[in-house]
């Protein structure tokens, strides 16, 4: 039946615990990966990323539901006969081996020859960078290298999944920027499936080619990060992802009447009654108060951030928007607090979202 | 001038520490060493009438220890019985090393994957023989094990046997009782391993495509090593010198190196065989810390 899915999970369940201290950690997750995809998982701590990943890794059985991989059934595989591998958290490097033993462990336990091994595991030192560092042991490593072998130790088997549950989160912001680099030129590299997972909403737009919004063990939205960035499905996905402007309105003719008395046009969607609308920060543009169109508002304060600056602005009502602006030469449009200037929304960028 | 003081001051403050540290010289000197070297004295000098020794400088205690000498036709041969006894109690401290680390390493493993708070109670309870006299506890093991003991009387009710087995004053015995005693020693190492022991590796073993097998083999033991190696040692070096557990639970039929050394400066009245049977198993144990100490390095590079 059409594609078979590198990852599927059909109606994933997962309660740990009994009775009154029952925690679900998945409530019917349902989502397909395809092959060669980078898809990530992006959700607030204890949202239920670990516990999918985990699903499919062969570490948990979901209390109900399926996970397939390659359209096989999988759910009572163990882990050492899932063609899956994962990087974790804590890298988990054997410290009784060296870096090149470390990323030999796992053809050498499926039986491979010594001297695919060999070939293998140099091959795996030189994508990494490692070369110099094979007779190492991973505590004589920095925390980005034992996260590179831990990369190649999980590489090494080929498997037709790699997991990788918040690979990145232990390294230093310039490190962790670098390792997204180095990660996507390596999914590129081997054509591996991968699925991350991350709760940082920035390498999640940056890397992958879908995102799967989580909350309390439930998908919200899964889709590409510009789907998900400009049309969120619900108030949620909006707020958790980049920051968001949400103006409460109701439904009059094609467009949507503020609290404050301004009328925003958007597309509604046959949507009628209170609607909250959502518009990102750098969709305002700040016009003259006599525009067409131009929403009237007051600057209450503004943020440098080097690259731009966040304005915040009351609308007549006391409602605040922030928008956020380039910033230009010094001098040049610095406009002080409490102005008075007008406020005009892209139409295609404001997103209805419902009461 | 600045130099000089600096160095003047440094040579006094080593000697004020030479000074500090006499008193722990002294002690180990004399408390350590000092029966070591009358042991030693001892081995070379001839036994004294009824007992003691006459300081007479002899090899003949040395001779002893391996070789016999035929009163009759002066021929000399290796002393078979001293042979057996280090050879019975060789292989007994390796077999209760072997038995100890067998039954040690789940019940180390359960202590540690146990939530903190009953771990401390588990640990408690493992200690309690420590608690204990020695010889209280053997007793207590031959009322369990003998012929009208709670084990027979236990399965005789059970109509498991019809005759009461006879375990007590043998080999078995023995066993039994050396496991018993030195169980804890072994607990104890192997638990500080397997508590410093990351547990994620096990995933990341079945994760690489180990089975379990590969996994306690690949992973878990290696990385537990020290942890064996110190408790095979806490086992094995009490363990070639015991005497009172084979003594009283073999009932004197397998003689012990330890119970064949006291015999030495009791009954035997030979003073200097005695101590140089004792600077034997030292030198035996000296050899097993020395296997320990040459593999210890390379495993603390792992902590
Ligand atoms: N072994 C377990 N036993 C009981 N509850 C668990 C277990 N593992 C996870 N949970 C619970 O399940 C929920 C989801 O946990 P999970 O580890 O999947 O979250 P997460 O999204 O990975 O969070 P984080 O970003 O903090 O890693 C949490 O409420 C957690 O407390
Ligand atoms: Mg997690």
């Amino acid at each position: 039946m059409g594609e078979t899915f590198a990852v599927e999970a059909r109606d994933a369940v997962k309660v740990y615990g009994t009775g009154v201290n029952a925690i679900t950690a998945l409530d019917h997750v349902s989502v397909t990966v395809s092959r060669g995809e980078f898809f990530t998982l992006l959700g607030p701590s204890g949202c239920g990323k670990t516990t999918l990943l985990r699903c499919i890794a062969g570490f948990e059985t979901p209390t109900s539901g399926a996970i397939l991989l390659s359209g096989q059934d999988i759910t009572e595989e163990p882990p050492y006969r899932r063609p899956v591998n994962t990087v974790f958290q804590s890298y988990a490097l054997f410290p009784h081996l060296t870096v090149a033993r470390n990323i030999g462990f796992g053809l050498e336990m499926m039986g491979k020859p010594k001297a695919e091994i060999a070939e293998t595991v140099a091959r795996m030192l030189a994508l990494v960078r490692l070369e110099e560092f094979a007779a190492r042991l991973p505590q004589q490593l920095s925390g980005g290298q034992q996260q590179r072998v831990a990369l190649a130790r999980a590489l090494a088997p080929k498997p037709q999944v790699l997991l990788l549950d918040e690979p990145l989160s232990a390294l230093d912001l310039k490190l962790r920027k670098e390792m997204q680099g180095e990660l996507k030129r390596l999914q590129l590299e081997t054509g591996i499936t991968f699925v991350f997972v991350t709760h940082d909403q920035e390498e999640a737009l940056t890397m992958s080619d879908r995102i799967g919004v989580m909350r309390a063990g439930k998908l919200q939205q899964v889709g590409t990060p510009r789907d998900i960035y400009d049309r969120p499905a619900n108030r949620y996905v909006a707020d958790f992802i980049g920051e968001t402007n949400f103006l409460t309105g109701v439904v009059e003719g094609g467009a949507v009447r503020l609290g404050s008395g301004d009328l925003v046009r958007a597309a509604l969607g046959g949507q009628t009654g209170t609607v909250t609308l959502a518009v990102r920060p750098e969709q305002i543009r700040v016009v003259a108060t006599n525009a067409p169109g131009a929403i009237p508002a007051r600057i209450t304060g503004k943020v440098y951030f080097g690259t731009d600056t966040h304005y915040h602005f009351a609308l007549v009502d006391g409602t605040e928007v922030v928008a956020r602006l380039q910033s230009r030469a010094q001098g040049e449009d610095d406009l002080p607090k409490g102005v008075e200037v007008g406020l005009q929304f892209e139409d295609s960028s404001v997103q209805v979202l419902g009461p | 001038m600045g130099i000089g003081t600096e160095e003047g001051r440094k040579k006094h403050q080593a000697r004020s520490g030479w000074l500090l540290s006499l008193p722990a010289l002294v002690l180990l000197l004399v408390g350590a060493s000092g029966p070591l070297v009358i042991v030693a004295v001892y081995s070379f000098l001839k036994p004294g009438e009824y007992s003691g020794v006459q300081w007479i400088f002899s090899l003949e205690a040395w001779f002893k220890v391996l070789l016999e000498k035929d009163i009759f036709d002066g021929t000399i041969s290796l002393a078979d019985a001293h042979l057996a006894i280090f050879w019975r109690s060789a292989k007994l401290s390796l077999l209760t090393t072997a038995v100890t680390l067998v039954l040690g390493l789940p019940t180390a493993w359960f202590i540690a994957t146990r939530p903190a708070r009953s771990r401390a109670l588990w640990l408690f309870l493992i200690t309690i023989p420590f608690w204990t006299n020695l010889l209280i506890r053997t007793f207590a093991i031959m009322e369990v094990i003998r012929n009208e003991g709670i084990l027979n009387t236990a399965l005789l009710a059970l109509g498991l046997i019809e005759t009461p087995i006879q375990i007590l004053y043998s080999g078995t015995a023995v066993l039994i009782g050396m496991t018993y005693v030195y169980l804890p020693l072994m607990v104890l190492p192997l638990f500080a391993a397997i508590d410093r022991f990351d547990f994620r590796l096990i995933e990341a073993g079945y994760d690489l495509y180990a089975s379990r097998w590969q996994v306690l083999r690949r992973v878990i033991l290696p990385i537990i090593r020290p942890g064996i190696v110190a408790g095979s040692i806490l086992v094995f070096v009490p363990s070639l010198g015991a005497y009172v557990t084979p003594r009283v639970l073999g009932g004197g039929k397998n003689m012990m190196i330890g119970n064949f050394i006291e015999l030495q400066f009791g009954q035997g009245r030979n003073w200097p065989l005695g101590a140089s049977l004792s600077m034997v198993l030292l030198l035996i144990v000296v050899v097993a810390l020395l296997i320990y100490v040459r593999t210890a390095p390379q495993e603390d590079r792992h902590d």
